[in-house]
């Protein structure tokens, strides 16, 4: 264990501390008076290791992350789990835009809000699932270019989840879930709305309950309603786009 | 036709040439009578259009001061390049450069000088924060390319060019050399190819105390001018020498490289050779390329450069240009041909040919002679 | 709307078979991935609507027994109304949709490298023999500093005190430019990677993620990271030399990719994580760059994910404004930028891009050198030029203009059979090159088309080193950005001062 005064600290120096300590076997990482620094836990390897942040963290944490865990006890900027590829982020506030972008495996796990284009061209593949929950809602170009892995949306608050237009055009792969059904063809015409199942819940049950855990919620107060499932119409929303010269 | 300045400015000014030089390590001055003599057997190398010396240690009484040697071709710019003195330096002595009429030199400029050093009030000052090295340096540029007849050059202390249109020996007359003293000479005999002669572009060329006499044509003159260019320099005379005298003062002054490898720049070894040393030393190489590939003289070069710690002769990484070297008690010499050694120093210590790209190094006073070229003539 | 079948628009080109010399070897069914050929119980049957004249059957026809030709059924010769334009007119009436072709645009624009003459010694400086003297080529790219930073060791010799940032080594100034696994085959990627192992230069994976027969070849392989992130995770950007970003190519810039399900098979499916059968789509933009900090942002997460020991490139396409956009990159932290010209690309675009946007590679690239030595940040970053580069006078000309080294693509196709048919799209390539299809895949051998590779660019360092000589110059660096060795001819003032060149004669 340690604990790292990152105050006034660069990025640079703090995440080599973070990747030297890792070098060396230290599993838990505590980050006081984090402010602004970009890239925590970029690129950084180890299911076991887990990195607490306490403060504001900058853009990109989590990117091309294998396998820690961040948890983030404030609101987080832009850019969470870009591209990351294993391991989980916690964010015990609101989150930025562009959340999850191109991500390919891992959790992302955000209690309140998420902003602009979560989730664009997120991916998957056999067990590589990526797994994006939000207590909140969501800002417009949601999900665009979906191409597989889960998200589910909450509206904890039971306010409307979606905060604008534009929702998973482009979506030919994975699925979205929500607590609450909408008349999801005003917003995207690319996707069909469907009733989740017992397997889906099956499945999803798991994973909501590390949610709950991550926030000290009943899960019962996440679970108690039925859920809806979004999927593409087509694997191919785009074939008939172009004609050959 | 006189001509100071090079009218064909938009072409690159190439000679071939011929050059020698004289260095005593402890300072003993002679007059120039020897190193006339010396560059007067190369005689055909040159074509009798420029003709030039340099000379170190021959203004004792004013060694703090900045040397200007100014040519004019009309007193107007003589007035107007004065104003600009003025205002920026103080005038410690000026008077026309003492020069003696030959039957072979018809035409010449007006040639003065002037001992000076920048104010620490002058107006730039309101603008940025110059050394007074960089100050004469920009003043150098500023006549040379904005004052219509009007050319510095010399800008050194306690050393100066003394050079012109003819050949070396006839310019060493007019400028009576066997007078002038000093503890270091370097000389040039010119063969301009694409420009008729012109005063400013007789060798040497100079910039602070650095003086330059070179042989051959740089075949990367291209891209070792748009190099300097992107620190600023500002290449008017379009002249490989000018090229070669702003490298050195970008590696040397600027950027604080030891002089062995400044001079490793411009001739590198080959990453054949470079492949072969151990660790540190290959690393070092091999960032050197890295960093200076485009200050890499390539093609053939003999220069002889001066400096106020000594001299340095060499010539280039495959040896496409000749250099001879002797030593002689405390004096070396170097030339184009030995011939022009021994006509001034008949049994020299040792003569030896440096390898290409090898530099011999010469330093005053408690450094010697550390020439790091193979001794050949052993 | 009722679908019509009915289309205006008849076969391009005919596949015609002189009966008396086939021997009914089946062979030209066999090899077209088109289903031109069938057979028809005594003889070879062509079907001309599906040729689109790939060269593969008569190559293989063992007889010389077929000729393709144009299809002298003309259209009225119109000069305003051009074929091409009538054609597309009736394909898009008839399927509403963007047309789209491969291998860069047709069109017949100016080619600038063809109007720039090379410099020769004669006399006043000597022409090195290349045969006989060092003649270097190697390249590196990378980030230099201004200056060199020494001191002295104990023994008073001279050492480096910062250590040099990373460079990737080229032994010759060519590298193979981005073509992913999915716009190719496995086998046409594993080809330039043997090639690149054996010159000693780099491959890009482009963005279709490296499959694993590939990672052998890491010290030969630039990753590329682009806005669909396909393949893209830790041990990616570390399994190659550099890491490139892609912001745009030379064949359709500002657009985004699209590889057609069609060629998203198990494989694929696996190195790009998608479904099998769906659209590979690459947005537009880089989702997480809209502005320049974001580039720098991203840049920077790509270092800090490989310890700042690889470069990082950014690829451009050549726009309009291209010498302030490179500076900025270059001032965002790339070590490397790829400028690609708008003749480039071998992806499939949409022809009204690939036809019409972007500038060309040897104007984009004379403004972006002379941009950064005016800002005195030059050795910031190495600059590659592509797009189209088509012969090593082409090279040789975009490192005078001050290029480091230039990426083919193109030309590396051609070597292993492409005949610039453009159908890269479909999925069908005879070849074996831009296809999934097993059948046809299997018969491009990447050792054969390696060691072609290898030859090309072998032949290709051998004529700069033969420039170089008659240049009068031993080592690459004295040719980079040594404009004073071109002259133009043809070209216009304006033309000209773009270029950087005098022309001829001056």
């Amino acid at each position: 264990m340690i604990t790292i005064d990152a105050a006034g600290m660069h990025y640079k120096e703090l995440n080599r501390l973070i990747r030297e300590g890792i070098g060396k076997g230290i599993k838990k990482f505590f980050l006081e008076n984090i402010n602004g620094q970009y890239y925590i836990g970029d690129g950084i390897k180890g299911d076991d290791v887990v990195i607490n942040i306490n403060g504001t963290p900058g853009n990109d944490i989590g990117a091309f992350m294998d396998g820690p865990t961040l948890i983030v006890n404030n609101n987080a900027q832009d850019n969470i789990g870009n591209t990351m590829n294993a391991g989980k982020i916690i964010i015990k506030g609101d989150a930025g835009d562009v959340v999850g972008y191109g991500m390919r495996g891992g959790r992302i796990y955000i209690l309140g809000n998420a902003g602009y284009r979560v989730g664009i061209h997120m991916k998957g593949y056999n067990e590589q699932l990526p797994i994006i929950i939000i207590g909140g809602k969501v800002g417009s170009f949601f999900a665009e270019y979906m191409a597989g892995g889960i998200i589910v949306l909450l509206g904890l608050d039971d306010s409307d989840e979606f905060d604008g237009d534009y929702f998973a055009s482009g979506m030919h792969g994975g699925t979205i879930y929500l607590r609450k059904k909408i008349d999801f063809s005003k917003y995207s015409k690319d996707v069909e709305l469907y009733e989740a199942d017992e397997n889906d819940m099956n499945f999803l049950k798991k994973y909501l309950i590390e949610y709950a855990d991550s926030f000290n919620i009943p899960s019962e107060e996440i679970s108690g309603k039925p859920f809806y499932k979004i999927m593409p119409s087509s694997a191919r929303p785009y074939a008939h786009l172009y004609t050959s010269a | 036709m006189l001509s100071i300045k090079n009218k064909f400015s938009a072409e690159r000014d190439i000679s071939g040439c011929g050059l020698c030089g004289i260095i005593n390590a402890k300072k003993i001055k002679t007059n120039g009578r020897d190193i006339k003599k010396s560059i007067s057997v190369e005689h055909d190398r040159g074509n009798g259009l420029g003709g030039g010396f340099a000379v170190y240690g021959n203004y004792p009484d004013y060694a703090e001061l900045y040397a200007f040697h100014i040519m004019y071709d009309n007193l107007s710019a003589k007035a107007d390049v004065e104003d600009y003195i003025r205002n920026n330096f103080i005038i410690e002595k000026e008077e026309p450069i003492p020069t003696f009429r030959t039957s072979k030199i018809y035409d010449h400029p007006y040639l003065h000088r002037y001992f000076i050093k920048p104010k620490s009030d002058r107006p730039d000052k309101l603008f940025h924060e110059l050394g007074d090295d960089d100050f004469v340096v920009n003043s150098v540029m500023l006549i040379n390319q904005n004052y219509d007849g009007a050319y510095v050059f010399s800008s050194g202390k306690n050393m100066g060019a003394f050079k012109g249109v003819g050949y070396p020996e006839d310019i060493a007359d007019f400028y009576k050399l066997e007078e002038i003293e000093g503890y270091m000479w370097t000389a040039h005999n010119r063969f301009p190819t694409n420009t008729p002669g012109w005063w400013g572009g007789a060798h040497p060329f100079t910039l602070l105390d650095w003086s330059i006499v070179h042989n051959g044509e740089i075949s990367s003159y291209g891209i070792n001018k748009r190099y300097l260019e992107m620190y600023k320099y500002n290449l008017a005379l379009k002249t490989d020498t000018e090229v070669i005298t702003y490298i050195l003062d970008l590696l040397i002054r600027k950027h604080k490289l030891p002089v062995s490898l400044a001079l490793t720049v411009l001739a590198s070894p080959f990453y054949q050779k470079i492949d072969k040393m151990d660790g540190e030393k290959r690393e070092l190489f091999t960032a050197l390329r890295q960093i200076y590939g485009s200050a890499l003289l390539n093609g053939p070069f003999a220069i002889v450069f001066g400096h106020s710690n000594g001299m340095v002769a060499m010539n280039d990484r495959i040896k496409l240009r000749p250099l001879v070297a002797a030593a002689m008690g405390d004096f070396t010499y170097v030339a184009s041909e030995e011939a022009a050694i021994r006509a001034v120093c008949p049994s020299p210590d040792i003569v030896w040919s440096p390898k290409a790209g090898e530099p011999v190094i010469v330093e005053f006073e408690e450094k010697n002679i550390h020439q790091k070229g193979g001794l050949l003539g052993l | 709307m009722t679908k019509s079948s009915f289309s205006n628009i008849q076969s391009e080109y005919l596949a015609l078979i002189d009966h008396n010399k086939c021997v009914r070897c089946k062979r030209c069914i066999q090899n077209c991935g088109w289903g031109t050929y069938s057979f028809g119980g005594d003889k070879i049957l062509a079907d001309h609507s599906k040729c689109v004249a790939c060269g593969r059957c008569y190559t293989y026809c063992p007889e010389g027994a077929i000729s393709i030709v144009k299809n002298p059924t003309v259209l009225r010769e119109n000069a305003n109304w051009k074929e091409g334009l009538i054609k597309n007119i009736w394909r898009q009436s008839e399927t509403g949709g963007i047309v789209i072709s491969g291998m860069g645009t047709t069109f017949k624009y100016k080619k600038y490298f063809d109007h720039i003459l090379l410099d020769a010694c004669q006399v006043t400086n000597p022409s090195i023999d290349p045969l006989r003297e060092p003649m270097e080529l190697r390249t590196y790219l990378g980030k230099k500093p201004s200056r060199l930073d020494v001191g002295l060791d104990e023994n008073g010799e001279s050492v480096l005190k910062s250590k040099m940032p990373p460079q990737i080594e080229l032994q010759t100034p060519f590298i193979f430019g981005a073509m992913s696994y999915g716009s190719i085959s496995l086998n046409a990627q594993k080809a330039m990677a043997l090639a690149a192992r054996a010159l000693g230069i780099v491959m890009n994976t482009g963005e279709g993620g490296l499959h694993d027969d590939l990672v052998p070849f890491g010290k030969n392989i630039i990753v590329q990271v682009a806005s669909g992130r396909f393949g893209v995770h830790r041990d990616y950007l570390n399994s190659g030399v550099a890491v490139e970003i892609k912001i745009g190519q030379g064949a359709k810039p500002g657009i985004g990719g699209h590889l057609p399900g069609e060629k998203i098979g198990a494989d694929i499916s696996r190195t790009r994580m998608i479904p099998v059968g769906t659209d590979a789509i690459s947005p537009a933009p880089h989702h997480d760059i809209y502005s320049i900090e974001d580039l720098r942002q991203l840049i920077y997460a790509v270092k800090e994910a490989t310890d700042y020991e690889k470069p990082v490139s950014v690829k451009v396409a050549a726009v309009h404004n291209i010498a302030a956009i490179v500076s900025g990159i270059v001032r965002a932290g790339a070590d490397i930028v790829y400028i690609d010209g708008y003749t480039g690309g071998t992806g499939a675009a949409p022809n009204i891009i690939k036809d019409h946007v972007g500038i060309p590679i040897e104007l984009a690239l004379a403004q972006v050198d002379e941009r950064l030595r005016d800002e005195g940040i030059r050795n910031e970053a190495s600059i590659i030029a592509a797009g189209s580069i088509r012969s090593s006078a082409d090279a040789v000309k975009a490192i005078a203009l001050g290029a480091d080294a230039v990426a083919i693509g193109t030309a590396a196709l051609v070597v292993m059979g492409c005949h610039v048919c453009g159908k890269c799209n479909t999925g069908n390539c005879s070849w074996g090159i831009t296809t999934q299809r097993p059948e046809l895949v299997r018969r491009l051998d990447p050792e054969v088309y390696g060691e072609r590779l290898y030859n090309l660019i072998s032949a290709w360092s051998h004529e700069i080193q033969e420039v170089l000589g008659a240049m009068g110059v031993n080592s690459i660096e004295s040719l980079r950005g040594s404009r004073e060795r071109l002259r133009g001819v043809e070209l216009t003032d304006a033309e000209l001062k773009a270029l950087g060149i005098k022309h001829a004669g001056l």
